[in-house]
């Protein structure tokens, strides 16, 4: 149960950003962190970290940001800008990373997130909002549509013309059926739902749903897939997800099970496939997804809740 | 338990070579399928998929191999030529391929291995043995060599001064510690037993050692290899493995435990890291690497057995 809480924030420092949040997306990692799932949590906790908002003020060494810009913060908000994976542009991989809420800052300080009314932050981790995207449904680009779009680049599961499956039709999943479709793939949806199968097809563009729990379903469509995408944060059995791949086919993990999950090491070896996992994603490749997203023009589909109504959401 | 079986091969078609066999490598396989472990074996079998020997005769249509050529014939004798993956010469991956032994061939018959005294084989399915290499030293490179091979090309883990980690020192592992130190990697061998340490550092050339079951020693090596390769065919844990890889780290598995493997997804997504697998290699890419073998003077280390005391090897 979230209740109101005063808090202040830091002054903008030379290099930090503030503005005035407008729109802040719910995450599931929102609900993992409120009710402790994930072991780790601190209170008072002020969760989000989808934040979108118009500039208020900048600090004197800010450039790239001025005031009225539409911008937003995701779910980081630094890192030590050293290690490899920082000089990857990967700073979600950098043991120092401070994360957007329910980490410490650098100065020892809780970080405390967009479920509040402005926010401050440091201009490397800091993005901008194309002009044409709408701001809410640009909000949730910022975690849910990095965490798919920085495997589908990195794991080039964006060629033309192949075949994309993807586990799950929640907020990642709808995010990379519609980065899928952008990037000229065929996309399967694969749900527990069949219900989902109308949106799935009319509203995101999906060439083909399959009802995971049906085996024949499951069966007509083995070894038809070059990559599949598995958003699905419930516990879920990965063999027969392997079994749709072809060979040299790729699964990534991009939810979070509770639970390990488990599969035959013949499910990988016979056709040379793998099961990968992978983080949200890097700045820079942030700014790269919200510019290719406003070009194709996608952003999310959302429902817009006044904060007033944040528990019941 | 194997005992002397007389039986006739077809007779040199206008494709086939036909050579006498001069050695043949016996293989964990071998055992595997003579037990009938994979439920699957036809009897009488005739095992042995890693055959050398002097050609005798070649068919009409031969042009690549002449009579007295020191030749090799591994895994497969037969696939379909047409499909992906025989186009991109991963005819293991082919649903049409026939096995060297333990399978049936085009015209109905069943195959036969090389724990005989000739051999015919379609010559597509024919590799040479370079001058320099040992015939004897050489055979096992057709399984147990091209396993490794294969997935350390197409996994790329062959970038000099990248650090590989080898599990298991049998026949599988000790190529992949050739090969690594051959690619210009930092090899660190991980086994259970402290005895192999000798071994792996003095004759393979290991850089590292480390023992599995030591937790300390484990947990020192924390995040410093960009690939292992996991050779072990027993059941055993991935999480302490998984442990070892770097943010972008890839575990191939090679060996086939029985058992389903489990793993928490947090250990893959917390580091983009993932578990492929594969299985042997293409007859391209064998050509490809006994080549490499002769150019860098490496074969395996073996003990001959006089076929008289098979059983006891």
């Amino acid at each position: 149960i979230l209740s109101p809480i005063n808090f202040t924030r830091r002054k903008a420092g030379s290099n930090d950003v503030t503005f005035k949040v407008e729109y802040c997306g719910i995450c599931h990692s929102d609900l993992h962190q409120i009710r402790n799932e994930w072991k780790n949590s601190i209170y008072p906790m002020v969760p989000g970290h989808e934040i979108v908002g118009y500039v208020t003020e900048v600090g004197s060494e800010v450039k790239k940001f001025a005031v009225g810009d539409r911008v937003g913060v995701g779910c980081m908000v630094w890192s030590c800008q050293q290690c490899d994976s920082c000089s990857e542009g990967q700073e979600q991989y950098c043991e120092k990373t401070v994360l957007t809420y329910n980490a410490i800052n650098v100065d020892g300080s809780p970080t405390y997130g967009g479920y509040s009314s402005l926010m401050v932050c440091d201009q490397r981790f800091v993005v901008r909002i194309p002009e044409t995207l709408p701001f809410d449904a640009a909000a949730p680009l910022l975690c849910a549509g990095i965490t798919v779009y920085s495997p589908m680049k990195y794991l080039q599961m964006s060629q033309p013309g192949k075949s994309l499956g993807v586990v799950g039709l929640g907020g990642l999943g709808h995010m990379a059926v519609k980065l899928g479709k952008a990037f000229g793939l065929k996309v399967t949806v694969i749900s527990t739902s069949p219900r989902k199968e109308k949106e799935a097809r009319e509203d995101l563009g999906a060439d083909h749903f399959i009802v995971s729990k049906e085996p024949k379903q499951m069966e007509d469509a083995a070894k038809s897939l070059d990559y599949i995408i598995d958003t699905v944060s419930a516990d879920h059995p990965l063999q027969p997800l392997l079994n749709l791949l072809k060979v040299n086919g790729k699964l990534v993990l991009v939810g979070l099970p509770e639970n390990p999950v488990s599969f035959h090491p013949a499910g990988v070896i016979s056709g040379q496939r793998f099961v990968g996992g992978s983080s949200i994603g890097g700045i820079k490749e942030t700014q790269e997804m919200l510019d290719f997203c406003a070009e194709h023009n996608i952003s999310c589909l959302i429902e817009n809740i006044p904060i007033d109504y944040v528990n019941t959401a | 338990i194997l005992s002397p079986f007389n039986f006739t091969r077809r007779n040199t078609g206008s494709h086939d070579v036909t050579f006498k066999v001069a050695y043949c490598g016996v293989c964990h396989s071998d055992l595997h399928q003579v037990r009938n472990e994979w439920k699957n074996s036809q009897y009488p079998m005739v095992p042995g998929h890693e055959i050398v020997g002097t050609v005798l005769e070649v068919g009409s249509e031969v042009k690549n191999f002449a009579v007295g050529d020191r030749v090799g014939v591994g895994c497969m004798v037969w696939s379909c030529q047409q499909c992906d993956s025989c186009s991109k010469d991963q005819e293991q991956y082919c649903e049409k391929v026939v096995w060297t032994y333990n399978s049936i061939y085009l015209d109905g018959s069943p195959t036969f291995g090389g724990y005989s005294s000739l051999m015919v084989c379609d010559q597509r399915f024919i590799v040479k043995i370079p001058e320099n290499l040992p015939f004897d030293a050489a055979a096992p490179l057709l399984c147990a060599g091209i396993t490794v091979y294969s997935p350390m090309q197409y996994f790329q883990m062959t970038e000099p001064g990248k650090s590989l980690g080898v599990v298991g020192l049998g026949g599988l592992g000790h190529m992949a510690v050739k090969f690594g130190k051959a690619f210009g990697l930092k090899v660190t061998v991980i086994s259970t037993s402290p005895k192999k340490e000798k071994e792996a550092k003095e004759y393979l050339g290991a850089d590292h050692f480390l023992i599995s079951k030591d937790e300390k020693q484990m947990q020192d090596a924390a995040r410093s290899l960009d690939y292992i390769i996991d050779t072990v065919a027993a059941d055993h844990p991935l999480l302490p493995l998984i442990s070892l890889l770097k943010v972008n780290g890839k575990l191939v598995l090679v060996g086939m435990p029985e058992k389903p493997l489990s793993l928490p997804p947090v250990a893959l997504t917390s580091g983009r890291k993932f578990v492929g697998g594969s299985a042997i290699g293409g007859i391209k890419e064998t050509q490809e690497m006994l080549d490499f073998c002769g150019k860098h003077n490496i074969t395996c280390m073996i003990e001959n057995i006089p076929i008289d005391y098979v059983n006891t090897a």
